[in-house]
């Protein structure tokens, strides 16, 4: 019922836009901020064509592209191949932007932490519970390290920068992997669940001793401090755009572009990110549209990637950019 | 109008009875929407969680939530509402009850008027607003002062035990309280006003005190009606979504504390719908509504056969 609602509203900004082709998409909340900015900036480019796009979330994006409904869909995570089946056609998996989950705390006089995988699945599992437990001051000699709690902040609303963090969880914790597992909510063995980015940075901020992970931006606007996390080439890296750009340029990225980017080997590469997807047809529908989306998809990899940095968004390095050029000269009108 | 009426001779037409039939039809019509309606909701929530009911049977009802494995239960959520709701209630039904007494047998005017629209303010204040009042002045006030001190007096209590975060069972309770509060005393005020002012007289006027009155004369009465506000309150409680999601700490463990965070049906479809990328975890969502809608039917039946069993029938014709 309401993706027929979301249609008809859909229609009705149609009708008020006269002559202006409209191109519907959906999906995706994290990199709305970036994409609302690119639609705004390309109406200046190409004034003949307008972009409506609803942050509705990632399942509500995949669904209503394979239902047909929106002209392109987003996504936090690349589509299952279960998901792909169900497809009347074949779907590109455009990346578009990377960003990092920062894993953030309430410690007094907010000190700059050094933690590394195993340890931060242990405090997510419930099992590591104090502050000056020795594994944490062995990784943080000279910070004085209170005899505190530690209280486990999550996201209670499925979300995609949940599935990054489990995501590394499971890829240096057998454990996690076994007992808690990937999704975009999953059963937390520990702590308490807030909604949205901005719940969780709230619940840290009211809270001494707590521990969570929020999108980097949210713990930067915020001011709260954030921890160095050890990569896989043994580096304690802090997130930031050139930390996950430099995690991009060394994940493996298959040729159909569904990848996962944790714990990336790079020696400069933060642990914690994911990129996020734009979701296409190759074969388009509709000549006109198919035509001006393939434009505004050449104009996002060429001029619009400038602008992901100043929203804290890592952009695509440039050997998967032009890998990502390529597949988009691909799409049929 | 009227008066241009009433100076042209009134020639009233023949009775016709086609305008009575055509008025029936629309006002039937009108009622078997909520039916259709209602089926309708019903049906559709059937349909969405097909794939679920089919993989999870009835186990569906005692298993907990793991989508990160895959398996879904709604055990943790049906524990969370029904905890969270009855103990709204039984913080809200006195503290209504009193409040709704005192305004129709003990308040003089003057006070009574400023706080009946008080009251229905209360209702309409919109459930985000009490939700953010909740995360960011009462749970903190409650979590530093109430609860520390329930603790210390009864922490013998199983459910009283544990680690205090603030958010949890308990806080979610409160809100509700506060959310169901204007509803049972606009409810619960009205059926004491309807109490004859006959009954009150004659209770004066065998000697009773005030409290005799509004006992013998009052309550005696109304007892159906106020069973009925309270299945009201109940009924917004079990479903009440944004304010609880806000406070209760969306855990999905199981905990016999009441510090303890939990989670109910209803946020938990708020909170998951959208992310929810495979068949199988967005058709456990719907189950999770089928249940939701299935509580509350349930619960609305137990009330009507319960307000059957407590009000004699002398009761009935009078409310």
């Amino acid at each position: 019922m309401w993706v027929s609602f979301a249609a008809a509203v859909a229609l009705a900004g149609a009708g008020r836009a006269g002559a202006q082709l409209l191109i519907n998409g959906a999906g995706a909340t994290f990199p709305y901020p970036i994409y609302s900015k690119w639609f705004d900036e390309y109406s200046k480019v190409d004034p003949s064509v307008r972009f409506n796009y609803q942050s509705i979330g990632s399942g509500g994006g995949q669904k209503q592209l394979l239902e047909g409904t929106i002209d392109f869909g987003a996504s936090d995570g690349p589509m299952s191949d279960q998901n792909l089946a169900k497809a009347p056609g074949k779907i590109l998996h455009v990346p578009t932007v990377a960003g990092a989950d920062a894993v953030t705390y309430n410690l007094p006089g907010a000190p700059r932490l050094r933690l590394d995988g195993p340890s931060i699945a242990d405090i997510f599992l419930g099992r590591l519970t104090k502050w000056n437990d020795p594994r944490l001051t062995a990784l943080n000699p000279g910070v004085a390290l209170p005899d505190a709690d530690i209280l486990v902040a999550h996201r209670a609303d499925g979300s995609g920068t949940t599935y990054i963090f489990v995501d590394y969880l499971s890829s240096v914790s057998r454990e996690w992997a076994q007992k808690v597992g990937r999704g975009t909510a999953v059963k937390w063995p520990a702590g308490l669940g807030a909604k949205g980015n901005e719940g969780v940075t709230g619940l840290i901020k009211q809270t001494p001793g707590a521990i969570g992970y929020v999108e980097l931006v949210y713990a930067i606007q915020n001011q709260l401090p954030y921890a160095s996390v050890e990569n896989a080439a043994g580096n304690f890296i802090a997130p930031s755009v050139a930390s996950v750009t430099a995690a991009l340029a060394a994940a493996a990225i298959p040729d159909d572009f569904r990848f996962s980017m944790v714990n990336s080997p790079g020696p400069a590469a933060y642990p914690i990110a994911g990129a996020t997807w734009l979701l296409v047809y190759q074969q388009q529908r509709d000549a006109e549209k198919g035509r001006k989306i393939v434009e505004f998809l050449k104009w996002v990899l060429q001029e619009g990637e400038h602008n992901a940095p100043q929203l804290e968004y890592a952009p695509l390095p440039p050997d998967l950019s032009k890998r990502v050029l390529a597949e988009i000269g691909g799409i049929r009108y | 109008m009227m008066a241009a009426a009433a100076k042209a001779k009134i020639v009233l037409p023949p009775p016709s009875k086609a305008g009575d039939a055509a008025f029936r039809l629309l006002t039937c019509g009108m009622a078997l929407m909520v039916f259709v309606l209602a089926a309708l909701v019903g049906w559709e929530l059937f349909q969405g969680s097909k794939l679920s009911l089919q993989r999870f049977g009835w186990s569906f009802l005692i298993h907990d939530w793991d989508p990160g494995n895959g398996n879904f239960g709604a055990l943790p959520f049906i524990c969370g509402t029904f905890v969270s709701s009855v103990l709204g209630l039984m913080i809200a039904l006195p503290l209504s009850v009193a409040t709704a007494i005192y305004l129709t047998e003990l308040a003089p005017a003057w006070v009574r008027r400023p706080v009946v629209a008080l009251v229905e303010m209360l209702a309409a204040i919109p459930s985000v607003i009490l939700g953010l009042w909740g995360i960011y002045v009462l749970v903190p006030w409650l979590r530093d002062h109430p609860y520390p001190l329930l603790q210390k007096l009864i922490g013998w209590l199983p459910v009283f035990r544990g680690h205090i975060y603030g958010q949890c069972i308990l806080s979610a309770a409160v809100i509700i309280a506060i959310m169901i509060v204007p509803i049972i005393t606009s409810m619960a005020r009205e059926v004491f006003r309807a109490v004859p002012d006959s009954q009150r007289e004659a209770a004066f006027a065998l000697g009773a005190t005030r409290w005799e009155v509004t006992r013998l004369a009052v309550f005696k009465g109304s007892a159906r009606g106020m069973f009925g506000a309270a299945m009201l309150g109940l009924g917004r409680a079990l479903g009440e979504t944004m304010a609880v999601t806000m406070v209760i700490g969306n855990s999905t463990d199981l905990s016999a504390s009441l510090f303890a965070p939990g989670s109910t049906l209803a946020s938990a479809i708020a909170n998951q719908f959208s992310e929810a990328v495979d068949d199988t975890y967005r058709s456990a969502l719907f189950e999770l509504g089928l249940v939701l809608l299935l509580v509350t039917i349930v619960t609305n039946i137990l009330a009507h056969l319960l307000i059957g069993a407590v009000s004699a029938p002398k009761d009935a014709s009078r409310v």
